[in-house]
């Protein structure tokens, strides 16, 4: 969902809040990242380099932090985001066949985001609910016990 | 909060954390309703299970004789959510929100169980006359010991004062007041307590490292846990998270450290909150931060949140990711213990390994050291999962076989399917076929068997699981998380992921196995960390058990265990057809063709092997080979 303007310009401020509070922590940077992302959603070429000169370090350090973390991400992500798990207890039970599913449903891949900027799919290792395998979850909806038919079903609650 | 404060706490909750070990005591005269609160039981709606329990019990009058406790994981994943009602230690089972009016009204108020929802699968097991069976005389309970997961399912994680009735922080404020830093080491030393998140180095001798002077030092504990299908250390962190901060600063003391770091990973974010929750009430009680106990001595403890990346649990790239950089990996040495976070002497060790330190100092290096084998002592945790019935957390005495974890304590393999393997340690590990099922767990036999201890994720596989499909699947998965720093990882892991593919998809070709060997042989021994290095253990012990299966695939371009789609062929058999056409109308490639009421054909090179035809079949005439 793309942010206003004015959602944009108050996320700033509190993200400079933020940082003025933390500069000082050992180890600041990651933490600072984490809140951007988490408020953003993603983490734009404006969010880095605020973060860059705040803390006095090239922009370039945060962009290759930004990349090697699979938790952030540089692209605004869907108003929903769709994990399936592929952890090793989900693939033996069928999981890669869910994945492929809500793949072709939605017409995107692993990583993207529909057009209309509703579902985005997300490569996840291990959830932890091991228990309920293949498991899929849609924001914080969790749907255990999967196959593939039911999918379609899924989506069409949202 | 001093030490007669503290001790005060732990007389006034003992009778409630009796009644919740012991079934059959009378308690305190209240029904306490323990709703697991677990990643697996929450996404099964546990949380509503909880508010329905109580406004239940408000509904019938009993509100007063009634308290429902959220508690932290039981081990029984599969059948979740659970509750368990004491002081009977009633075992309910996959409770839904429709049973809980019934289990009020019945148990708590007219005294009898429901007994189409208790789970008391107690196998051959012979129980004295007149004993009901409780939850420890269940299949799965019965072989467990457990040791690191004691408090799980057992207190409100959520609550200080019922950590400190299961004598919580009683450790620390023994080995403040009556033990000296190098008693507390040689204690650990003694108990012979190997490290849990993998690699099993002895954990007293980590610590004597990190014991020279020097004017700074950090305690760190590993809760990265990024094992696919490994969740002990959630399950703790969830379940008993003051155990690990508690043992934590045991450590600090031994070394001399006041600053910790619990490294976690953002994927779990109701043990992330439970952490936050332990650290505020223990700072609050004066159990981190300065002086504690009044005994002088300083430690607090920090968070950092994983951002993930799987190779941040291997100790130098997590030490590297805390200090605000791409979590990549050090060379060794110089060791964490030297020179570790900030370039500081740091212990570092994963979250299981600290929940076992508490009992060691309360009851002696001997004790610990009588459970489990010489060279592996205590227990450990193992997360079950895969092909199993009773998926969940075990934790067993080190030198239990692989046949009692799977068969006695997981219930076997469903759907009458054969037992085919056991992949244990994650990327690193390797798959135990059924002839070694004899095998004792422990650190040194499934290492001679060409698999490893890990962190405890063990998946078990069936007969429908093709073992070069699950090679491939690990390497997919040490490629994308190889971080990149050294070429044999980056570009050995690229090459083997390439030739299993190919493998899979029908065009291996020969020389193939012997270039896996010789690239996993290469990686081995030049890898930097020990991402790198284990890598390629599923493809070399696939290999070792299950080579036919490889040539099968190269020679033959056949799948045995029918996984591999691009080797299926999906054939209907005619004598068992009668032509019905349903499955060439839903045939989305247009392959299947015949004349109504006389036999159908697939044409193999139209169809895409998506099984719509199989799974449609009133007849079972479709077979793929």
């Amino acid at each position: 969902m793309a942010l206003t303007k004015e959602q944009i310009a108050s996320k700033t401020e509190e993200l400079k809040a933020f940082i003025a509070t933390h500069k000082d922590i050992d180890g600041p940077l990651m933490p600072i990242m984490q809140h951007a992302q988490e408020s953003f959603s993603y983490l734009s070429m404006e969010t880095m380099t605020l973060i860059a000169d705040s803390l006095g370090i090239p922009v370039a350090d945060v962009y290759g932090i930004a990349t090697f973390y699979a938790q952030f991400s540089l692209k605004p992500k869907g108003d929903y985001v769709i994990s399936v798990c592929q952890g090793t207890a989900c693939y033996v039970k069928g999981a890669a066949a869910v994945l492929d599913e809500v793949k072709s449903q939605l017409g995107i891949g692993s990583g993207e985001t529909t057009p209309d900027g509703k579902f985005s799919i997300q490569d996840t290792r291990c959830l932890g609910c091991c228990g309920l395998a293949p498991v899929m979850v849609v924001n914080n909806d969790v749907y255990g016990r999967l196959v593939p038919e039911d999918v379609k079903g899924i989506l069409e609650k949202y | 909060m001093n030490l007669e404060q503290l001790a005060k706490i732990r007389e006034d909750g003992q009778a409630v954390a009796a009644m919740r070990i012991a079934t059959g005591l009378p308690g305190t005269g209240m029904h306490h309703i323990m709703v697991c609160g677990g990643t697996g039981c929450t996404s099964s709606g546990s949380n509503k299970l909880c508010e329905l329990f109580v406004s239940e019990a408000e509904k019938q009058g009993i509100a007063e004789q009634v308290k429902v406790v959220k508690t932290g994981c039981f081990g029984l994943c599969a059948l979740g959510p659970i509750v368990i009602v004491y002081p009977e230690g009633t075992f309910y089972s996959q409770v839904q929100a429709e049973d809980v009016a019934e289990i009020v009204e019945s148990h708590l108020v007219n005294g009898t169980p429901v007994a189409r929802l208790v789970y008391e699968d107690i196998g051959d097991l012979q129980l004295p006359e007149g004993h009901s069976p409780t939850l420890y005389d269940t299949t799965f309970y019965h072989k467990q010991l457990r040791l690191a997961l004691r408090n799980c399912g057992r207190i409100n994680a959520e609550d200080i004062n019922e950590y400190i009735a299961v004598d919580g922080y009683k450790a620390l404020a023994k080995a403040l007041t009556e033990m000296t830093p190098d008693e507390v080491i040689q204690t650990v030393l003694d108990s012979g307590l190997r490290g849990r998140g993998g690699a099993g180095f002895p954990t007293g001798r980590k610590w004597m490292f990190a014991k020279a002077p020097a004017p700074k030092k950090y305690v760190v504990c590993n809760a990265d846990e990024g094992d696919p299908g490994a969740f002990m250390d959630r399950s703790i962190l969830e379940g008993d998270p003051h155990s690990v901060l508690e043992a934590m600063a045991i450590a600090g003391y031994a070394i001399g450290a006041d600053e910790g770091y619990i490294y976690v990973r953002a994927e779990y974010p109701i043990a992330v909150e439970r952490l936050t929750i332990a650290i505020a009430q223990a700072r609050e009680a004066g159990l981190l931060g300065k002086n504690i106990l009044g005994t002088g001595f300083d430690f607090d403890i920090q968070l950092r949140l994983g951002a993930g990346a799987f190779v941040c649990g291997e100790e130098t790239a997590l030490l590297t990711s805390i200090e605000g950089n791409r979590g990549e990996p050090r060379p060794r040495p110089p060791f964490p213990a030297v020179k570790g976070l900030f370039g500081k002497p740091t212990v570092i060790n994963n979250v299981e390994t600290y929940a076992n330190i508490c009992q060691i100092i309360l009851n002696g290096a001997e004790w610990f050291a009588s459970q489990g084998t010489p060279g592996s002592t205590g227990t450990k945790v193992f997360a079950l999962g895969g092909k199993i019935k009773h998926t969940g957390l075990v934790e067993v005495p080190m030198g239990t076989t692989l046949r009692e974890i799977i068969y006695d304590i997981g219930g076997g393999i469903p759907g009458g399917k054969k037992f085919k393997a056991a992949q244990t340690g994650g990327p690193s590990g390797g798959c135990i076929p059924a002839i070694n099922l004899d095998t004792p767990v422990d650190y040194d036999s499934l290492k001679q068997i060409g698999s490893m201890m890990g962190s405890g994720g063990m998946i078990i596989m069936d007969e429908d699981n093709c073992m070069v499909d699950i090679a491939k699947f690990f390497l997919e998965f040490t490629v994308d998380e190889s971080c990149g720093k050294c070429v044999p990882c980056r570009l050995g892991t690229r090459r083997m992921l390439d030739i299993l593919t190919r493998i899979t998809e029908g065009k291996g070709e020969d020389g193939d196995i012997e270039k896996l060997e010789a690239i996993a042989e290469d990686l081995q021994c030049s890898a930097l960390c020990a991402l790198g290095q284990t890598a390629p253990n599923p493809v070399v012990s696939t290999l070792r058990y299950f080579r036919d299966e490889y040539e099968a695939h190269i020679y033959q371009k056949r799948c045995p265990a029918g996984a591999c789609k691009a080797l299926l062929q999906y054939t209907i058999e005619p004598e068992k057809c009668k032509g019905c056409s349903l499955c060439s109308k839903k045939c989305p490639a247009g392959a299947i063709s015949g004349e109504i009421k006389s036999p159908f054909v697939i044409d193999p090179e139209k169809c895409i092997k998506c099984g719509v035809c199989m799974s449609t079949c009133k007849f079972n005439a479709i077979v793929k080979k």
